[in-house]
Order: C-alpha cells, then structure tokens, then sequence
C-alpha cells in the first residue's frame, strides 16, 4: 500500500513538474526564434537600426527610431492622462466611498479591463476620433495652440488619439493594483492621523505617501501594458513613420508596425527587421514588467513589516 | 484667536470635502467612459444585427455578408486552446501551490508572470517564426496555439491562487489517515478548489476570445467555412478589425454588429464569474 504511494506520488509529480516546466521552455524558446529571427538584421545594421529616422522597406532601409519614438510618446500620453484618475478612484474605492457603493463601481472599472483591445479600436475610430477632431482638438488649439505639441492638422487620427485610447485601458489596470496596494496599509495608519484631528484628505495624503513605492509599481505596470498595446493603437494613431512635435499628427509605435505589416512582409531582411523590433519591445516590456513587481512586492513586504 | 483656528479649521475640511469630490469624479468618468463604449456598442451593434448576418460568410461589398465562418473560426480556436491550455496551466499552477517554494518553483513563478505581461503581438511573432514558417501557411492550429500560450499563464496563476485558499487542515486531515501525497491533492485540494479553478479558465476563456493581435498572422483570416486544423480560419476579432478598417459603411456597420456579439459574450462570463466567486470560503 505504502508502495503504491510512493509511486503514485512521483508519476503524479513529474507530471505537474513537466506542465511547470512547458512555461519556462515557452519563455526559452520565444527569446531563441526571436533572437535567431532577428540575426539577418542585427549582423546588417547594428545600432543604426534603433537610430535610424528613415523606414524605406522596399530600398531595404530599416530606421525603427520613429516607431520608438511614437511607442513611448503614446504610452506618456497615456500615463499623464491616467495616473491622475487612477489613483483618484483607488482613493476613492478604498479610503473614501462605502463598502455597499465601492464593490459594484470596482467591478464596473474592472470591466473597463475586460472590453477587447479590437473594440476599444472600433470605438476609437467612430467616436473617439471625430470628438477629437472637433471638440478636444479645436479647445486644445485654441488655449494652447501657442504649444508646438498642439499645432497642425487636426484630423483625429494621431498621437493623441492614440494616447487617450490607451489611457481608457490602462486605468483598470494601474487602479486595481493601487487599490490592493492601499488596502494592505494597515488601519492603524489611518486611525492615528483621524484620533489626532487629521481630516479625510490629510489622512488619506499619509497613507498615499507609506504607498508611494508600491503606487511607482502600478504607474510602471500601466507603462508596460501601453507600450505592448497593439489594435486599439494601430486602428487610431494612422500609422506613419514619422517624428513631429505635434501631437495631432499621425505616427506609428512598434506594436502597430508589427501588427500593421508582418502578414505582407515576404522579403527574408524585411522580415527580419520586423522580428528585431519585435524583439525590442519584448525586452523592453520584460524589464519594464519585472521592475515594477519588484515594487509592489516590496511595498507589500514593507508594509506588513512595519 | 478663536476665529482664525476656526477658518482654518473650516478650511482643511474645505480642501477635504473638495478631495473627496475629486477622487469620486473619477470614478465616475470611468463609469462614463465604460456606459459610453456599451451604448454605442449595444446601438449601432442591435440595428444592424439580424439571423442571416450570424450564419453568412463575409460577401463582396453590396451583397451583405455575415460572420458564420469568423464565429465558427473563433470556436474552434478557443477550443483547441483550452485542449492545450488548461491541462498545462492547471498542471503547473497546482505545482507551485503545493511544491513550488524551491528555486525552479519561484523561477517558473516569475516567468509565469513575465509572460503575461508579454504583448501578444509578440506571442504571435513567436508562433510565425516556430510553426507558420515550417508549415508554410497560417493555419488554424498556429491561432489556436497563440491563444494557448497566452491562457497558460494565467490559468496558472489564478489556479495556484486558488488552490493555495485551501486550508491546511485539510491537506493534514487527508495525510494523517494515510493518503498518499497525490490523493491528498488529486481528490481533496482540488475538489475544494474547483469553483476557483473554473472561475479562472473561464476569465481566461473571455480573455483570448477577444485577442486579435496573436491572430492576425498565424491563423489570417479566411472567406469561407473552415473545420479543418490546418488551413487559414477567420475569427471574430480578426474579421472586427477588417470590417473597421476597411472604406465602406456596410462594412463599418457589421463591425459594430460582431462587436455586439463578442462583448455580450465576454461580459456574461464576467458577470458569471463575479456572481460565483461572490459565494466562496
């Protein structure tokens, strides 16, 4: 009997083993192919690939600055825009609405996450565009036209566009990390600085500041969802490589490049250069992501610590 | 003297009560944004749903078309990722809830995590590279196999999550009347954990129903009713995006209708798991 056990025992670890370990040869095996898939480019082109201004694939001219930059300007769009509303509903949800009000607005802003990246491009171009293009856009260039962020042609296609759409996706995402964050804060904290005549606010301003680390975690959680973002953004941003000043301009991120070309690209080199920005915004997004656990992992262990 | 403490008194409560009106505006513009999205969704998406449009295959521009193929597509793909993914997600997230605390477990933890946050665009590179460029075409077999990759993770994650709010006293209960270690999770740890478990494949069932990014070039797209594993299939993500971007209104009019479709589908099962998860523990 005890026999059986022991065998029993080890067929049924070396099979949770083996489902443990398909993740990590999945992990292994996408920087492999990527790596070996973007080989053609990085031996041709070095780190000229990532400053090059110019994206001519038929002459075989391969700059993916444009695309970086549109990357990360859209996604800083989307944090500015964000953060703010973000940390303003946590807040609210926990430090401030009753229990009966929080939990069906917390599920409403969690559905907010569950809407598909496809739908919230849908929307984008037939609501959010044209609202852009003939509200938000004439406001902006009238009060602050004198900007060269907000001079040009106001078509509704472009960078702001582009960043309002992921701000809609990542508010879910950065507000329920916030929201776990200041829920692990003890409520002594609280009950201290309200016994010592601290109103709601000034209260709240001290549990924000115990959290400020884990908050950091979340803003840069956020900042790794928008960067690796990809339909919304390619159905509103109008997908041309360049760099302007302009917010209203059209521009173009990695994500939508890939997303936008990688069916029609035959060419062996063009693939290539594809696959290497792909690789790019892999690591990027890795780092990113792992930056941010280690945050909010801490704030929790902190935390709980002190 | 009186006075001045009582005005500033008056204005901290002042500055308060303004913070708290500040922080309950956001959430209220999040409501909006989300009411907003429904609507139009629900509005244009109704008036420009009907039977024929369900069970059509997309037509020429003029001669109406429909989803049946993107919707059989859709099935067929999920399915083939729950057949992979499941197993392998549930396998691996009840090792490290009961086994994982050495170094491969928390390796494999972290890389569980990584990956989740990996774009799914690149997820799709990946199976381009390993599978249609090998087989020579994009097949329904690479979409299914994207999706896979992408529902491992998280099922899990949500699964070691689950399995580990299952008390001790259970597992020590089973062990002192002298179960072996695997009947102690295969037929108590995981029957007590199995709501959870579900819940969790079915918020990652809705999740790559509405993936389209890992689609677009490793199962295409396709104009016509498709069983079969290893040819082009359509999808409804996929034929969404056409029909958005494409130059017609027709087209921008069956857009709205297939959204309609997928978002009532992917919101039932969140309202779903919302109402069973609401009674556990």
């Amino acid at each position: 009997m005890a026999q059986t056990g022991t065998i029993g025992d080890k067929v049924f670890r070396t099979i949770l083993v083996i489902a443990a370990a398909i993740i990590l040869v999945i992990v292994v095996t996408i920087i492999f192919m990527m790596v070996w898939n973007a080989l053609p480019t990085i031996r041709n082109f070095g780190l000229g690939f990532l400053t090059g201004r110019e994206w001519i694939p038929a002459d075989n001219i391969f700059g993916a600055l444009p695309f970086i930059y549109g990357t990360v300007v859209s996604s800083l769009i989307a944090l500015v825009i964000s953060v703010p509303i973000s940390v303003g509903i946590a807040v609210f949800l926990v430090e401030q609405a009753p229990k009966k009000i929080s939990t069906p607005i917390g599920f409403m802003v969690e559905l907010l996450a569950a809407i598909p990246s496809v739908v919230y491009g849908l929307w984008g171009i037939f609501v959010l565009a044209p609202f852009v293009r003939d509200y938000l856009g004439v406001f902006l260039e009238k009060y602050f036209g004198w900007l060269p962020l907000f001079q040009g042609r106001l078509t509704g296609i472009g960078m702001l566009t582009g960043g309002i759409i992921l701000a809609l996706m990542i508010t879910p995402i950065i507000t329920a990390v916030v929201r776990d964050i200041l829920e692990v804060v003890p409520t002594q904290q609280r009950e201290a600085a309200l016994a010592l005549g601290a109103t709601k606010w000034e209260t709240t301003q001290i549990v924000l500041g115990n959290a400020a680390s884990g908050i950091a975690g979340a803003v840069i959680l956020g900042l790794g969802r928008a960067l690796g973002e990809t339909m919304a953004i390619t159905m509103v941003i109008g997908n041309s490589p360049q760099i302007s000043a302009s917010l209203f301009e059209p521009a173009y991120t990695i994500a939508s490049v890939l997303a936008a070309n990688f069916a029609d690209a035959t060419d062996e080199i063009y693939l290539s250069a594809l696959i290497e920005m792909g690789l790019v915004l892999f690591l990027v997004t890795f780092v990113v992501n792992a930056f941010a656990k280690l945050l909010v992992m801490r704030v929790g262990s902190n935390i709980k610590h002190a | 003297m009186a006075n001045r403490e009582l005005s500033l008194h008056s204005r901290r409560k002042l500055v308060s009560s303004v913070m708290t009106t500040i922080t309950a505006a956001c959430a209220v513009l999040a409501i909006a944004v989300l009411l907003i999205i429904l609507s139009y969704i629900a509005i244009r998406g109704l008036s420009s749903i009907n039977l024929q449009f369900l069970v059509d295959t997309p037509k020429p521009v003029g001669e109406g078309g429909g989803i049946g193929n993107a919707i059989v597509g859709s099935v067929l793909m999920t399915l083939l990722a729950c057949v992979i993914g499941l197993p392998i997600g549930i396998g691996a997230g009840v090792y490290l809830a009961e086994f994982g605390e050495n170094l491969f477990g928390k390796t494999v933890r972290f890389l569980a995590d990584t990956l989740i946050g990996v774009p799914s665009i690149i997820i799709g590179i990946f199976i381009y590279t390993l599978i249609v460029l090998p087989m020579g075409r994009q097949s329904g077999l690479a979409g299914g196999l994207a999706l896979a990759i992408i529902m491992i993770p998280i099922v899990a994650r949500t699964t070691e999550e689950m399995i580990r709010l299952v008390p001790n006293s259970m597992r020590e209960g089973a062990l002192a009347l002298g179960a072996p270690q695997w009947r102690v999770t295969w037929n108590i740890v995981l029957p007590a954990a199995s709501t959870g478990i579900a819940t969790g494949a079915m918020l990652a069932i809705a999740r790559i129903s509405g993936e389209t990014a890992p689609l677009l070039f490793t199962a295409l797209n396709s104009r016509f009713y498709n069983y079969f594993y290893d040819q082009p299939m359509a999808s409804l993500t996929v034929q969404i995006y056409n029909y958005a971007t494409g130059p017609f209104d027709v087209e921008h009019k069956m857009a709205w209708a297939a959204t309609l479709i997928l978002i009532t589908l992917i919101l039932a099962i969140n309202i779903l798991v919302r109402f069973l998860t609401r009674r556990r523990f």
